[in-house]
């Protein structure tokens, strides 16, 4: 209220506003080179990915008989060649990049969700609450990934979407204890006080205080979550636990792929390419994104 | 110190029991059982093989046989490998799980600190960028195309290694398993170490120690290092446990009989006994690990202190 009004009258005319740290974060950004190309980069697999249909005279679950493991050729317009069932891989890739992409943003928002506000409540409201929380975390640490995930999966069936929420019930942890820590550390700042003082609910301070100003770090590690996740489903597809045919993700075409390495390297050389492009990418863009908000060691 | 240790494991008794609790319910909640079959068994064998292994009683009863099982060492039969227990085929598998993944921790420590910190030292340069890209390379190309890129090049083409197998555990198979293991922590590690590395360059103490006058090498191997090792310790607890206690994937390709296959397997036959004891395993090297990752803390930092 009275705060707002004051910063305003503080600041003068419109031309010599502060700029706020997001600002700042976006400007150093944009001028790291390697964070802009990877954004842009990725931008163009999002939108080959959703392209995918219109880009290629192949449906992505079309057999050819007559065209099985095919190397790339122009002419019939496979330009990355078939697969062993004679499907068009080009147009796969792109659909694999829509499951892969999909599973890595869904499951990583789904972290994030509980990651932040388990993070957030276990380090605002202390003692043993925080105790009590911060235990669970551990424990759910000390149990290995593959069979909690494989479990989620038996548990709730093999629907893709699952796989997302199991991938993501899996990956908060982190995510919580990241949020805890920054938490801690602004808990004890005047605004919490003032807020306090003020009389806002414990409720509020946390959704409108305490989690805007832990988002940082989240940020960051949450660009770097979505290649990790991309990573894990690509493990699940080589378990064959992952999406079911005649869907694909990059992931279960580099499996098949790794299969047909020696006779039919295209399988494998094209789906990784664009795996390995995309990890690079996000991960050059966490990496750009950290060194924005946290401007100190440059 | 010995008092703390004895603290810490005092306290990791409840962590382990609240543990094993969650995972043999979590595994019971699973639909299906170990003796499903496509063909269904006669009622009466099923309900016989059942009361073999002591499935037919009430679930918590089962829990309690369970976990008195434990406490006494006795972990019960496999479900799926049926002439053998479960404590026969970790005492079987985990040593070789230990040796890759002990040597791939090993490899990768050594390899990712030293090349994360000679990225630091050139930081945005071209050895920086050099090492930093291969790194990136290292975690964005999953293992299971590493490691058949691994055998079609030194095994099938080049021939100097062998394809797979395990030759109880000669170091001519173990070359290749291993370091598909480690390639893609000596990524993380080098990653890690680079970022404190060049925090750690930027401290005070750093600054005194040049102001002193000390050589280069001594300032940063005497001083720095031993600040920035610090988040690799506490990355290492957790990476550790998980390298020795197996990987499906490497296990698969090349042919190891070790244990990390026992965690996928077990899950999916619903082999219970099994998970329960790749998990139980997994569960105390994790607290183990992490109380060495904590004394460690306290040799690096001194701050630190152990009471």
């Amino acid at each position: 209220m009275s705060f707002a009004s004051r910063g305003e009258a503080l600041a003068g005319p419109a031309e010599i506003r502060g700029r706020s740290l997001w600002q700042d974060a976006r400007r150093r950004l944009l001028a790291n080179r390697a964070a802009l190309a990877s954004m842009i980069l990725l931008a163009i697999v999002a939108l080959l990915a959703l392209l995918a249909p219109l880009l290629s005279p192949h449906p992505y679950d079309a057999v050819y008989w007559d065209r099985i493991q095919a190397p790339p050729d122009l002419a019939n317009a496979h330009w990355f060649g078939t697969d062993g069932n004679g499907r068009d891989l080009f147009v796969r890739t792109l659909y694999g990049a829509r499951v892969s992409l999909a599973v890595g943003i869904l499951a990583t928002a789904v972290s994030l969700v509980i990651g932040v506000t388990w993070g957030a409540i276990a380090g605002f409201v202390g003692g043993r609450t925080d105790d009590l929380m911060m235990r669970f975390v551990d424990v759910m640490y000390s149990l290995p990934f593959m069979f909690f995930v494989i479990l989620l999966m038996v548990v709730f069936g093999r629907h893709i979407f699952l796989i997302f929420v199991a991938i993501g019930a899996v990956e908060w942890l982190t995510m919580a204890r990241i949020v805890r820590g920054q938490t801690l550390s602004i808990k004890g700042k005047e605004f919490i006080e003032a807020a306090r003082a003020a009389g806002v609910p414990t409720r509020k301070i946390i959704t409108r205080h305490v989690i805007p100003n832990v988002m940082g770090p989240v940020v960051v590690y949450m660009t770097l979550t979505i290649p990790q996740v991309i990573l894990i489903e690509s493990f699940l597809s080589f378990l064959g636990l992952g999406v079911q045919e005649p869907l694909t993700s990059w992931g279960a075409l580099i499996a098949e792929g790794a299969d047909q390495m020696e006779s039919a390297p295209w399988m494998l050389v094209f789906p990784a390419t664009f795996l390995a492009l995309t990890l690079f990418c996000f991960n050059f863009i966490g990496d750009g994104l950290r060194d924005a908000l946290d401007p100190r060691d440059r | 110190m010995s008092a703390y240790i004895a603290r810490r494991l005092l306290a990791s008794i409840p962590t382990l029991l609240v543990i094993v609790t969650v995972a043999f319910f979590m595994m019971r909640i699973a639909p299906g059982g170990p003796f499903d079959q496509e063909r269904a068994l006669p009622p009466e064998i099923e309900k016989n093989v059942l009361a073999e292994y002591n499935l037919d009683a009430p679930l918590v009863v089962q829990y309690w046989d369970y976990l008195s099982g434990v406490l006494l060492g006795d972990f019960g039969p496999s479900f799926k490998y049926r002439d053998f227990t479960v404590g026969q085929l970790l005492a079987t598998g985990f040593p070789a799980s230990l040796k890759v993944g002990g040597l791939a921790i090993l490899l990768a420590v050594g390899v990712g600190i030293g090349l994360g910190t000679i990225a630091a030292l050139r930081q945005n340069r071209a050895v920086d960028h050099v090492v930093m890209a291969t790194a990136m390379t290292g975690i964005a190309i999953p293992n299971f195309v590493m490691a058949p890129l691994l055998t079609l090049i030194f095994g099938v083409y080049l021939s100097w290694l062998p394809v797979a197998g395990w030759g109880g555990g000669a170091p001519r198979n173990l070359v290749l398993p291993v370091i598909a293991l480690a390639l893609p922590q000596i990524a993380y590690i080098a990653r890690l170490t680079r970022g404190s590395m060049i925090e750690t360059l930027h401290a005070n103490f750093v600054r005194t120690a040049r102001a002193k006058g000390l050589r280069e090498r001594i300032v940063v191997l005497r001083h720095a290092l031993k600040g920035a090792l610090l988040p690799v310790v506490s990355y290492l607890g957790p990476a550790t446990a998980q390298l020795v206690t197996g990987s499906v994937v490497i296990e698969t390709i090349f042919g190891i009989p070790g244990i990390g296959r026992y965690f996928v397997q077990g899950a999916l036959n619903r082999d219970y006994t099994l998970v329960m004891g790749a998990v139980i395993t997994y569960a105390v090297l994790i607290i183990l690990l992490n109380l060495v990752v904590d004394l460690v803390y306290g040799l690096l930092d001194p701050k630190v202190k152990h009471r």
